[in-house]
């Protein structure tokens, strides 16, 4: 199952690797993970995806802890959180196809920020599977480069 | 009045209540050396390799339960302290590591003897710091050694750029720490205590494991008294032997791959585990799934990432075990003697006992015995190296009380004895310190000799010589058809000329008539160490043997 991790931590220096040495070396495969400060400028929040059973989870969240600069730990089940990650896609365009791209990113409403002769680039701020039907719908006008942040989230509420 | 960051650092090692430290100098660490030059309280001890420094450190910390210091110099000298580092975290042991590094304007240009020491021992340390103000000193000294000695001790790495030892500050040591991120939690929860008193009531066939965090939570008074209170016979684990009398009729001796047949039939057979202080290691569990299996399991640890990391667990309580213990033993109800169960692990005692077979041959497991006979009742801490050498030293050789077994438990390091034999006896300097080795791994830290030479200490070092790697011979001879590959030692130096060489006194010993009088002749030696090369029968092998991936039910007995 994939988990969304949120961690809490003291914004020192190394504690990037601190962290993301801890999963390669318990075996857990990142997914993607998004890092920067919080409303304290102490801390930081990474906000980690990373597939595992429950028991995995209980066991990386107890090895975070383990982690000196760990302030607090915690799973962000969907139902429970917000989440968004964004998305810059280059993708080929020309007189011809300008429109029809135009209307799918309006359809995702996703924003256009780059127009050149042969390409456009579009910003997508939504949730992974947003993000992924709308590049899959995108796919066949061929996408030159594409670049995401890996999710972010907060719980509802509180 | 200001003084350097070498300074400071000396006051705050003072501070912390460090006597000793392990060091070998380099040009980053010459201006801590030259504060040391002129300080007079602590004592510095040149070794002769970091690693050796490093398990002088360990052994020191295990014989006192104080923090062992370790000092190097950068590149090199800090990549040297690695083994020593790693080998004090698998076995949970408080210490500090100083390393020097190149100056701040020089750090991460691939200087002369640079070396990322924080990077390399992020996987091998409790924590490490970089220390690039001299104004942040004493701070991080003393975070350092509060999270080295709390919760589970570990080691931790401090790194000292070469102009943050030169730089002035005003000196003041903080008395608080406060990491608002690290606050270990030393009281178990009354409902899982309550929980764990009911299930000690309600077992018929109840066993205590006891791994090392019952000593290094000075646990073991409290160990025995529930043992006692409730009849519950005890086995521990290579790192828990001293934490329960080896002689008490409760004790079942080691579990696990080299464990007693009784102690494996115990826990296969009971129908409650108590674990405490230990992490189900996979030398002591052998097949995971066939540990234990009938077993309600309760696991205490201070360290909540053990509970559940292993195995399932019913009743987990986090804390320090001491109180966890304390707290158990005021509310459980005492209980009889279990008749039934007492009667069946008496037939297992006696008939598969530990035993070898007496020939013509020196055995190595009669010359431990024979020690153990020589100094029964006298203080006595037994160091080994790794290896056939190390297993025998664990069954053979009766430990009544803890901190008197010293042995690298979870890396297996060979090379760990000598020094840390070294660094046992700087801190318990009345005690007669003993290194079981083998003639493989004594070669791999033998210059620590000139250590113990320089520094009179009277460390005994009696090397069972089977001109093998031993442990890997016996492997070889059980899994893989005799095939002896790359094991044979057969072309060892003289070690009594070697041992001689250094300044130690030294003897071989090649008659099974001549152990006894040698082990003595070794006890009057009190002025620098004594080598003993007793040559052994070469393929004696360390029974019961669990073979990897077995269920530990499933031993070899013979
Ligand atoms: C540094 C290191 N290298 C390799 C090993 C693997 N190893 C484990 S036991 C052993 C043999 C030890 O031989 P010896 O010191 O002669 O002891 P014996 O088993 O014969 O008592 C070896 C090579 C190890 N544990 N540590």
């Amino acid at each position: 199952m994939r988990h969304t991790i949120s961690v809490i931590v003291e914004n020192k220096p190394g504690v990037l690797s601190r962290v993301a040495g801890l999963f390669a070396r318990r075996g857990f495969n990142i997914e993607s993970l998004a890092v920067g400060v919080t409303e304290d400028p102490n801390v930081s929040r990474m906000t980690i995806v990373a597939e595992g059973d429950e028991r995995d989870l209980e066991q990386i969240t107890k090895q975070l802890y383990k982690l000196i600069d760990t302030l607090k730990v915690f799973d962000l089940p969907r139902e429970k959180a917000v989440e968004r990650e964004l998305a810059l896609i280059k993708v080929a365009a020309n007189e011809k196809t300008r429109s029809d791209i135009t209307q799918i990113v309006e359809i995702f409403r996703a924003q256009v920020l780059d127009v050149s002769e042969d390409s456009v680039v579009i910003e997508i701020s939504d949730e992974a599977d947003k993000i992924e039907s709308m590049e899959k719908m995108l796919r066949r006008f061929g996408i030159k480069e594409l670049v995401r942040t890996g999710k972010i989230a907060l719980e509802r509420g509180g | 009045m200001e003084i350097s960051g070498a300074q400071a650092l000396l006051e705050c090692l003072k501070k912390e209540g460090v006597e000793i430290i392990f060091g070998y100098p380099g040009g980053v660490v010459l201006p801590l050396y030259d504060a040391l030059y002129s300080d007079k309280t602590i004592k510095h001890i040149l070794v002769r390799h970091e690693q050796g420094a490093a398990h002088a450190a360990d052994g020191y910390a295990r014989a006192t339960g104080k923090v062992g210091v370790c000092l190097a110099t950068s590149g090199p000298g800090a990549t040297n302290l690695t083994t020593g580092i790693a080998n004090a975290h698998m076995d949970s042991i408080p210490m500090i590591a100083i390393t020097g590094q190149v100056a701040t304007p020089l750090l991460g240009k691939d200087s002369f003897q640079e070396a990322d020491i924080t990077g390399i021992t992020l996987p091998i340390a409790k924590h490490n710091y970089l220390i690039k103000k001299t104004e942040d000193l004493p701070r991080i000294v003393k975070e350092a050694f509060y999270i080295a000695r709390s919760g589970r001790p570990g080691p931790v790495v401090i790194d000292i750029p070469k102009d943050v030892f030169v730089n002035k500050i005003k000196f003041s040591y903080p008395d608080k720490v406060e990491i608002k991120s690290y606050k270990p939690n030393l009281q178990g929860h009354p409902k899982q205590i309550s929980l764990a008193c009911k299930a000690i009531a309600a077992a018929k066939r109840p066993v205590m494991y006891v791994g090392g965090g019952a000593i290094s939570a000075n646990a073991a008074g409290e160990v025995k008294q529930l043992a006692e209170k409730c009849n519950i016979p005890v086995t521990t684990t290579l790192m828990g032997l001293g934490a329960f009398p080896g002689t008490h009729e409760l004790s079942l001796g080691m579990l696990g791959m080299h464990g007693t047949a009784y102690a494996n039939y115990a826990v296969t057979d009971c129908d409650l585990l108590i674990a405490v202080g230990a992490r189900f290691d996979d030398r002591v569990t052998g097949h995971i799934d066939k540990f234990a299996p009938n077993a309600k399991i309760i696991h205490m640890d201070v360290d909540p990432a053990e509970i559940g990391k292993n195995v399932r667990v019913d009743v987990p309580i986090v804390g320090d075990v001491k109180n966890v213990l304390r707290a158990i033993i005021e509310k459980v109800a005492a209980k009889e003697k279990h008749a039934e169960w007492v009667a069946q692990i008496e037939e297992w005692k006696k008939k598969y006992p530990l035993a070898y077979k007496s020939t013509k041959e020196i055995k190595p497991q009669y010359v431990i015995e024979e020690f153990y006979r020589l100094t029964q009742g006298r203080d006595v801490i037994i160091v080994t190296e790794v290896g056939q050498n190390q297993m025998w030293s664990a069954q053979f050789f009766k430990y009544d009380k803890p901190r008197t077994w010293i042995s690298s438990g979870g890396l297996g390091t060979m090379g760990f004895g000598l020094p840390a034999a070294n660094g046992a006896q700087f801190g318990r300097p009345n005690a007669i310190v003993a290194d079981f080795a083998g003639d493989g791994s004594i070669q791999m830290n033998i210059q620590e000799l000139t250590t113990a030479v320089n520094n009179r200490l009277p460390i005994k070092i009696f090397v069972l010589d089977n001109c093998f790697l031993g442990m890997v011979r016996q492997w070889q001879e059980l899994i893989y058809e005799r095939h002896y590959s790359h094991t044979n030692l057969c072309n060892n130096p003289d070690l009594v000329r070697v041992a001689e060489a250094y300044g130690a006194a030294a003897r071989r010993v090649e008659k099974v008539e001549d152990v006894k009088a040698a082990l003595e002749w070794s006890l009057t030696i009190t002025d620098r160490p004594a080598l003993i090369d007793f040559m052994v029968a070469k393929e004696e092998n360390v029974f019961p043997f669990v073979p990897p991936g077995q269920p530990i039910n499933e031993m070899l007995i013979d």
